[in-house]
């Protein structure tokens, strides 16, 4: 242990202001220190519920859906839970994006207020926003990965294109979770917000964007809701890669679509942060 | 005195809005090198509005303002790399250990990982709490992680430390061993500027110190200076039965200075127990009685007609 005499006056090296990116860095370090002490209570999110969706769905909804005999027609062939895995991913990406994105940013505002903490330091209140962004993004990576390991012997993983869907689940999950953190700094009375938020725009958005059917099977009239969702855009491109089906000009709307939102979303966090913390 | 050239922190006419209200209206100050500056003021002065603009984290509404030589607006990161900043309200991170807690934050001023360890290690020393270092932040008492958000302001070194109500909500104890902690950060050159409530917090740390009221400096100097020019070098305490007038015209006769409030009655003059004696001598009968030193308490009930709330 390294002690130093703190009634000397000794020459100190005065710290440096820090790089944009480091300070980025830094910020996801920060939430890293905290994970590796709270991991156990993200268990539930990213293995118990995926398994349980697994169970219900893959096998049980399965048969359902078969029994019009519509399966593979709509499948391609595949077994459903082929067909169903990458969707299930992505959604599974999205609730992660969500739950991350509201509760935990209004902590850092209100609770914990550790992005005052953070913003007395060299770092900005924009570097803090795209810094506990940029966090999130790297848990629904992980997350994401633990759930390919759990679909593998469901039958869920055809081939490597998994790993496209991986990466397309985790932008769309950005995407989403970028306007999600800028609303959660606006928000005051933040349980009635995020239950609107999770009733009437999460679950509606999991149950018609393709996810456990296609699209095509909703009436004319319901498709457009679907097409303007973030998590369709996700779900094709995250399918599309893990069937091999992606086709160049959808695909590339699909990337479109959640660039920008993406970008926009930034945009807004670096924004609001900055409202919120520089008053 | 230390000239305005070497000040590190120096504001003209400083102002903050926010919507309607004006937190803070025009002030002046120069903080030099070394010093120990307080803020004096009751709830709602401005005093955080004036520290959160110096602590480049609150965009001033007018005037100009230097931290450190440079304009927080253009070198916010730059100022705040090189101060440490204690706010009024904690925001430690309460799922962290104490030891996480300072290792974090260092992190953001560009430390190497074995320096904020090291220095993690000797700032737990300073602040009395090496024996918590593995303990979550969270059911720390108040008084602990008050000394923990100090120590976690020295993490980068600062040659400015912002020290926001430092010790309120403290038992004696805990407010005492932080005075002695800042003591020694004034003898190792660490400039402070710190805000209070408190009279004897104010006189025994700082070198020179401004009032406030309503976002505005109504009085400025040393402690000792302030006494003399707003104050008598004592002070009678008379309390008198609730149902009783007090017999205000007659003391009158007898002080420089009367003021009436709710419970007692504070006579301002050179000698106290000469005051005393006379008031014996006509007759009137306190129900106690109390002689003091004149204290800046009084000074700020001279200036501002209220007594300060803690
Ligand atoms: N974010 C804000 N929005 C609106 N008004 C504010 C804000 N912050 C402070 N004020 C107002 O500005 C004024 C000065 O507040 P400030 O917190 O600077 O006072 P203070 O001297 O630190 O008081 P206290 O001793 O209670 O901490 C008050 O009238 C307060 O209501
Ligand atoms: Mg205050």
């Amino acid at each position: 242990m390294t002690t130093v005499d703190t009634t000397a006056t000794a020459p100190v090296v005065r710290s440096p202001a820090v790089s944009s990116w480091r300070a980025v860095l830094l910020v996801m370090e920060h939430f890293w220190t905290w994970y590796r002490r709270n991991w156990r209570a993200t268990i539930v999110g990213s293995v118990v519920e995926p398994l349980l969706f697994l169970v219900a769905f893959g096998l049980g909804f399965a048969v359902l859906v078969n029994n019009g005999g519509r399966l593979a027609e709509l499948t391609g062939g595949l077994p459903y839970i082929v067909w169903l895995a990458p969707a299930l991913l992505t959604m599974n990406t999205l609730q992660i994006a969500t739950f991350e994105s509201s509760y935990p940013v209004v902590s850092g505002f209100k609770w914990q207020r550790i992005y005052w903490a953070i913003t007395a330091t060299p770092v900005t209140a924009a570097q803090a926003g795209v810094g506990h962004l940029s966090w999130i993004a790297v848990r629904m990576l992980t997350s994401g990965v633990v759930y390919v390991a759990i679909l593998v012997p469901f039958g869920g993983v055809r081939d490597g294109g998994i790993v496209v869907s991986l990466l397309a689940a985790t932008l769309c999950g950005a995407a989403f979770a970028a306007p999600v953190m800028a609303f959660a700094t606006v928000v005051r009375k933040e349980g009635p917000a995020f239950g609107a938020l999770f009733r009437f725009v999460l679950i509606p958005m999991t149950l018609f964007s393709g996810t456990f059917f296609p699209v095509d099977a909703l009436p004319v009239w319901v498709r457009p809701l679907a097409w303007a969702t973030p998590l369709w855009h996700g779900t094709e491109l995250a399918r599309g890669a893990a069937l091999g089906s992606l086709q160049l000009w959808p695909s590339v709307g699909h990337l479109a679509y959640l660039v920008v939102l993406l970008v926009v979303g930034m945009l807004l966090v670096q924004r609001q942060f900055r409202a919120r913390l520089y008053r | 005195m230390p000239g305005v050239s070497d000040g590190l922190v120096q504001a003209r006419g400083l102002r903050k809005d926010s919507g309607d209200v004006h937190a803070v209206r025009g002030i002046d100050v120069d903080v030099g090198r070394g010093e120990v500056f307080g803020f004096l003021g009751p709830n709602g002065a401005g005093k955080s509005s004036a520290m959160r603009m110096i602590a480049c984290v609150s965009p001033r509404s007018g005037g100009t303002l230097q931290v450190l030589g440079m304009d927080p607006y253009v070198d916010g990161p730059k100022i705040r790399a090189r101060i440490g900043v204690v706010p009024q309200l904690d925001n430690l991170d309460a799922e962290l250990t104490v030891r996480q807690n300072l290792e974090v934050y260092g992190r953001y001023f560009g430390m190497s990982r074995a320096a904020v360890r090291a220095k993690a290690t000797e700032l737990l020393a300073f602040a009395q709490l090496t024996d918590r270092e593995g303990d979550e932040v969270e059911p720390l008492s108040g008084g602990m992680k008050r000394r923990l958000s100090i120590v976690r302001s020295l993490v980068n070194d600062p040659e400015l430390l912002l020290l926001d109500e430092p010790t309120t909500g403290l038992d004696p104890q805990a407010r005492h061993l932080l005075w002695d902690r800042l003591y020694r950060l004034k003898r190792q050159g660490v400039t402070q500027l710190i805000t209070t409530h408190y009279m004897d917090e104010a006189e025994q740390l700082c070198d020179r110190l401004v009032v406030m009221d309503g976002g505005l400096i109504v009085a400025e100097g040393s402690p000792a200076e302030l006494i003399g020019r707003y104050s008598t070098r004592e002070v009678v305490e008379l309390r008198f039965p609730l149902d009783d007038a007090p017999p205000v015209a007659e003391l009158e006769q007898l002080v420089e200075r009367l003021e009436v409030l709710p419970d007692r009655l504070l006579l301002y003059a050179a000698d106290g127990e000469a005051v005393l004696a006379a008031a014996h001598q006509i007759g009137i009968r306190p129900l106690s009685s109390l002689v003091r030193r004149s204290t800046l308490e009084d000074v700020f009930l001279r200036l501002t007609g209220r007594r300060l709330v803690d």
